[in-house]
């Protein structure tokens, strides 16, 4: 699986206040997030986002609280992989859970600069920068990481282990 | 004997049924206790009914707290309470607590003694590092997690590296658990404790309150930890006895024991700290914040809504108003302390001075409602974070600060100390 798209480019310490301003979190569905995602910080991001787009970021991306409604905006805007120099830890399990793929790649997020369009194998890590052809590393994403991603995130990761 | 272990791996392993564990180890371990808010319960409930799980794995061990939008802001917040409170009588949780019962969870879940020393708690808030305070192993997850986890009563979890903080001295006037945590925060960063274990020790910390111990294990996350931890003691004994519902375990770390990084701090140079906007590590001590005007005060939160914290608060404010240009706004962590708040005369200390006390909520700290900023405002918030927008307008200023700087800011209008007063 590839995913080829445009680069949008964010800072270091991204919070999820930023990601899903708290006055949305009486909202459960994701599309409804989506339209309000960055809404303080880039309110045109989720009119101007395409599908199959890269989200590339700094340090600590999406720090502070554990609302899953910050990476379901971001997967439901139409983001498929988030680049960054590291993440902060809830939300690295929530998005693998909801099926959205994080790279821990300090070279790309240092590089890519926002319109960038880039090629990302999630499985293998690599990120091929269109214009050059440059390679960038990521760090491997843990065996059982890849596992929810090939089957879309935990729950159809155990709806099919009760199958099986 | 099996490898020496710190506090966090010996109650991970007890939990994976094993005889020692090591950092960085993948291990699947037995939950005691599965907790949700009103933000977080309606998407975990979701996942739980996706799953295809027909009962949660044990009623009595799931805890489901509305406090978040409580009393509810909108017909919206209303709808997901409703999904919460409907969900608890479907499957018999006894364990569902709004304002009239219940509180802010990280209040409420330890003082009710739903969970104890040497239990392993996960919630659906970030600020479940709390319990860590009675040395309990407990961590935030997502709602996916925790819907998988009221299913199956288990989950997997990465063993983390420990960085041990060491508190030696005698802590000066009004200083507390939060200016200690604040302060290591300004030293060890946002990211100093990713994906780690904060484990507090030392004699300042054998010697402090179980309040100001919930404080600093609560802002843990703040760090970028996993969990926080204090070794359990006497302390923690005296305040568990006779309320836990399971006989608690007291674990403690093992001499030699690996760590990755040992800090040291001499309370004894702990000022009063201050962390400005938008950072809970920028910090600096109280007496160096120069003149910032002040348009509102809040007193509450999962970090410093305790009985302790309303006490210190009314001791600084008896006698004075609050400044004409300053609103304050005292939110009471749970009922059971708006009560005791209420008999020892502290609400009345609190509305004689020309405060606003509300429902127990964490309204106001996560510029949920009662109590927003507006463009151009600033508060001094006894809460966690001081994120861009995080109590209101994205053009709006929180400045992160104990009860101590809170109610003397409250008196002057200005981010101040008791000793200005």
């Amino acid at each position: 699986m590839h995913i080829k798209g445009m680069v949008w480019r964010f800072g270091d310490h991204v919070d999820t206040d930023l990601i899903i301003p708290a006055r949305y979190l009486n909202l459960s569905d994701g599309k409804e997030l989506a339209a309000h995602c960055f809404a303080d910080l880039r309110p045109d991001f989720p009119s101007r986002v395409g599908v199959g787009d890269v989200l590339v970021a700094g340090k600590n991306f999406g720090c502070g609280s554990s609302r899953e409604h910050a990476p379901l905006a971001i997967r439901e805007a139409g983001i498929r992989v988030v680049i960054a120099e590291s993440f902060a830890r809830i939300f690295y399990r929530n998005s693998f859970n909801i099926g959205l793929p994080l790279l821990e790649a300090p070279d790309a997020a240092q590089a890519l600069k926002e319109g960038d369009r880039v090629t990302v194998n999630p499985a293998s890590g690599e990120i091929v920068r269109e214009l050059d052809k440059a390679v960038f590393p990521a760090e491997p994403i843990p065996l059982f990481m890849q596992e929810l991603i090939q089957a879309g995130g935990l729950v159809p990761y155990l709806r099919e282990r009760r199958r099986t | 004997m099996t490898r020496p272990m710190c506090i966090t791996e010996k109650i991970l392993a007890a939990h994976a049924g094993r005889e020692a564990v090591y950092p960085g180890e993948l291990v699947q371990v037995r939950v005691d206790v599965a907790l949700a808010n009103d933000i977080t319960a309606p998407l975990a409930i979701g996942v739980f009914r996706e799953i295809g799980a027909g009962r949660v794995f044990d009623p009595e061990r799931v805890v489901l707290v509305a406090d978040h939008f409580v009393p509810n802001k909108d017909i919206a917040s209303a709808e997901q309470v409703k999904v919460v409170r409907d969900f608890a009588a479907e499957q018999g949780i006894r364990h569902f607590y709004d304002p009239g019962n219940g509180g802010v969870e990280h209040v409420i879940l330890p003082d009710m003694g739903l969970v104890g020393p040497g239990d392993l708690v996960l919630g659906a808030d970030s600020h479940t590092c709390t319990y860590g305070a009675l040395g309990a192993f407990s961590a935030g997850v997502g709602s996916t997690d925790l819907g998988a986890v009221m299913a199956a009563g288990s989950t997997w979890l990465k063993v983390p590296p420990v960085v041990r903080v060491v508190y030696e001295g005698e802590l000066r006037p009004w200083v507390g658990g939060k200016d200690l945590i604040l302060y290591t925060l300004g030293k060890i960063g946002v990211e100093g404790a990713g994906y780690k274990t904060l484990e507090f020790t030392g004699g300042t910390i054998e010697r402090l309150p179980m309040s100001d111990r919930f404080t600093m294990a609560n802002m843990a996350v703040e760090g970028g930890a996993k969990n926080g931890i204090v070794p359990p003691d006497e302390t923690t004994r005296a305040y568990t006895a006779g309320r836990t519902l399971r006989e608690p375990v007291f674990f403690s770390s093992d001499p030699g024991a690996e760590v990755e990084r040992e800090l040291h701090v001499d309370v004894s140079a702990v000022e009063l700290q201050v962390a400005f906007p938008h950072s809970p590590d920028n910090v600096r001590p109280a007496s160096a914040a120069g003149k910032v005007s002040v348009d509102q005060v809040f007193i509450g939160s999962c970090t410093n809504g305790r009985l302790e914290d309303l006490r210190l608060a009314a001791a600084l404010l008896k006698g004075h108003k609050v400044h004409p240009h300053t609103r304050v706004i005292i939110l009471p962590g749970s009922r059971d302390i708006a009560l005791e708040a209420l008999r020892e005369g502290l609400t009345e200390v609190f509305l004689d001075a020309g405060a606003v006390v509300g429902p127990p909520s964490c309204g106001p700290c996560l510029g949920g409602h009662l109590g927003i900023l507006a463009g151009g405002e600033r508060a001094v918030s006894t809460s966690n974070r001081n994120f861009i927008g995080r109590m209101g307008h994205p053009e709006s200023e929180v400045y992160l600060a104990g009860p101590a700087v809170a109610a003397a800011s409250a008196v002057l209008g200005r981010i101040a100390s008791p000793s200005d007063l």
